[in-house]
């Protein structure tokens, strides 16, 4: 599948803002995160920062973004419309948990309901997204279990690292941020080692005699493309990176997206580092993971092979 | 609405002969040529006459090699959409602009509410999708939803432009939901199939199997194989003066 950078830039901001945001309301409805002004500014600024710039460029990658309104309306069948419901009224009680927070400096009821509702509805927002993936049976490396959670683990992590940096910064007590940090990184690196495992051991279930049913006559191989240079359908579903490039970007995506981001928040928690220190490594925690975090949605792409190229050459999907 | 139908009235669709498709591409010009001032016109093209020209088509003819040796052949493969019975490509579509028709079954994008979000080709398992790059939606075929019903046009015509345009007759149309139509009885005769059913999405359009090969029918006479080819030029393997002559006034002739 052809890695388009406005859905790469969509799916790891939103995701990381989302689980800022879902973190951030629970950490502070159960009384972990101080409810100061400034601090709340920085917090939901991020958040509603990320999830904003994520919303825009999954709204650039439209052909008619002016129409974009339309995609509320078909949440009883598409995972899509249903992460585009979510994610736009989860800015309601966001909002509200926010005003309470930052204006008011009140987070006990009736206020503690939208911070409940915010973590809510930014956990499913991040579920629908994955999900979005997830249902398509036309694409064996996406149509995992594993891909949803895979998901969820990915924006609790990046939320993590980025609330552990905000909080250091702030000078605040973070030890707890930086566990769940740490908890994320550590199961959202399980869980994509589990995947990458799934799809490299997994045989291909679907063939070009399958797929032209011609395999009663022996093996199908194309003689001439319908056209002599590629269409929408190849450009966008007949993308494939070389098997030499895409060992050594999981390595980069391992290296950013979790070694670094778990060396960097442990030496922080483990020790007592000077004020300094602290903002320094969780600063380079949440650089490195960012970057992480795109090689790995890049290759989430890039490694996803659609069973329509068994009509353009392909031997199995 | 992206819910699909309980059941449609009519499946109507197409039936594919794959014994008798001879590749030459008029179902994929007309249908260009219709479709492009039609129901989702314009069907744009990109770079034309350019390096890397490209464009929006719903109907693609393929050419595979199938087995080998005798048994081997080759196939000429039309490619759209198969108007399926249960498409995801529908039940995806975040608008509402894929839908399945109750009273046909036709798969259709409304061009006016497509906002091209491309998950609808995703979702696709054989490629019909195709996004038009100019005008930011989903063009896909519309079992030419805009002559069927036609009574501005004549009779014969009232039919999709491929099935109008194929000079072998190897495509029909029909309803494939009543059992009693010529198309059912057609791919029952000819024991037509699905592209790819392990997917769930019951496609409507049926293929035909190119029939197998007759027994004898190396008894026409030719050698199984050719016998090695002369490397001798006629005329040169003989010393008389007027085929020298002739085969060198060839030669300067056909330079
Ligand atoms: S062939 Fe593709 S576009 Fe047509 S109905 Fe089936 S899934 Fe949808
Ligand atoms: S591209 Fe258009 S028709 Fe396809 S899923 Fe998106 S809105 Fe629906």
């Amino acid at each position: 599948m052809h890695p388009a950078y406005s859905v790469i830039l969509f799916t790891t901001a939103s995701g990381a803002g989302y689980g800022l945001l879902a973190l951030v309301s629970l950490l502070a409805l159960l009384g972990v995160i101080p409810p100061e002004r400034w601090l709340g500014v920085a917090l939901f600024g991020i958040a509603f920062f990320l999830v904003t710039l994520g919303l825009l460029s999954s709204t650039f990658h439209l052909g008619r973004p002016e129409r974009a309104w339309r995609a509320f309306s078909q949440w009883r069948s598409s995972w899509l419309s249903r992460e585009g419901v979510i994610a736009a009224f989860t800015y309601i009680p966001a909002g509200l948990f926010a005003l309470g927070w930052v204006v008011f400096g009140n987070i006990s009821p009736p206020w503690n309901i939208a911070g409940w509702l915010t973590c809510l509805c930014a956990i499913a927002t991040v579920w629908c997204t994955g999900m979005i993936y997830a249902s398509l049976k036309t694409i064996p490396q996406w149509h995992q279990p594993l891909v949803a959670p895979l998901y969820l683990f990915l924006a609790v992590a990046s939320g993590g690292v980025l609330l552990n940096m905000v909080l250091r910064l702030f000078d605040r007590p973070a030890d707890i941020a930086g566990g769940i940090a740490l908890a994320g990184l550590a199961g959202a690196f399980l869980t994509k080692f589990l995947y990458w495992r799934s799809i490299d051991t997994a045989s291909d279930t679907h063939t070009a005699e399958q797929a032209t049913g011609l395999g009663t006559f022996g093996k199908v191989r194309q003689l001439e493309p319908p056209h002599s240079q590629p269409n929408y359908v190849m450009r966008e579903m007949g993308f494939t990176v070389a098997r030499k490039h895409a060992v050594r970007l999981r390595f980069l995506a391992v290296l950013f997206g979790f070694v670094l981001p778990i060396a960097a928040t442990t030496f922080v928690l483990a020790l007592d580092a000077s004020v300094g220190l602290s903002i320094a490594t969780s600063v380079l925690a949440f650089t490195s993971m960012a970057i992480g975090m795109i090689i790995e949605r890049w290759l989430f792409f890039a490694e996803a092979r659609h069973v329509v190229t068994l009509y353009y050459g392909a031997q199995t999907a | 609405m992206t819910m699909l139908p309980e059941k449609t009235d009519k499946k109507l669709g197409l039936v594919i002969d794959l014994d008798i498709c001879v590749g030459c591409q008029a179902c994929v010009t007309s249908c260009k040529e219709w479709n492009t001032s039609g129901y989702s016109a314009p069907l744009t093209d990109i770079d034309p006459y350019g390096a890397d020209p490209h464009g929006t088509w719903l109907n693609r003819v393929h050419g595979y090699e199938a087995g080998e040796g005798r048994e081997g052949r080759t196939v000429h493969f039309p490619r759209s959409c198969l108007h399926c019975e249960e498409p995801a490509c529908v039940t995806v579509c975040p608008t509402g602009a894929s839908y399945k028709r109750e009273e046909d079954g036709i798969v259709l994008v409304n061009p006016d509410t497509c906002i091209g979000c491309k998950l609808c080709s995703w979702a696709c398992p054989y490629g019909a999708r195709e996004y038009d790059y100019a005008e930011g939606v989903m063009k896909k075929c519309t079992l030419c939803v805009d002559r069927i019903y036609n009574d501005t046009i004549p009779e014969e015509d009232r039919i999709p432009a491929c099935v109008r345009a194929c000079p072998t007759s190897a495509r029909h149309f029909g309803d494939l939901g009543d059992p009693e139509s010529d198309v059912s009885k057609l791919v029952a005769k000819r024991e037509g199939y699905d592209l790819m059913p392990e997917m769930g999405y019951k496609p409507v359009n049926k293929y035909l199997p190119p029939r197998p090969a007759r027994d004898g029918r190396s008894s026409a006479g030719a050698p199984a194989r050719l016998s090695e080819p002369q490397h001798t030029q006629p005329g040169t393997g003989t010393t008389s003066t007027a085929d020298k002559f002739f085969a060198w006034a060839d030669t300067v002739l056909s330079r």
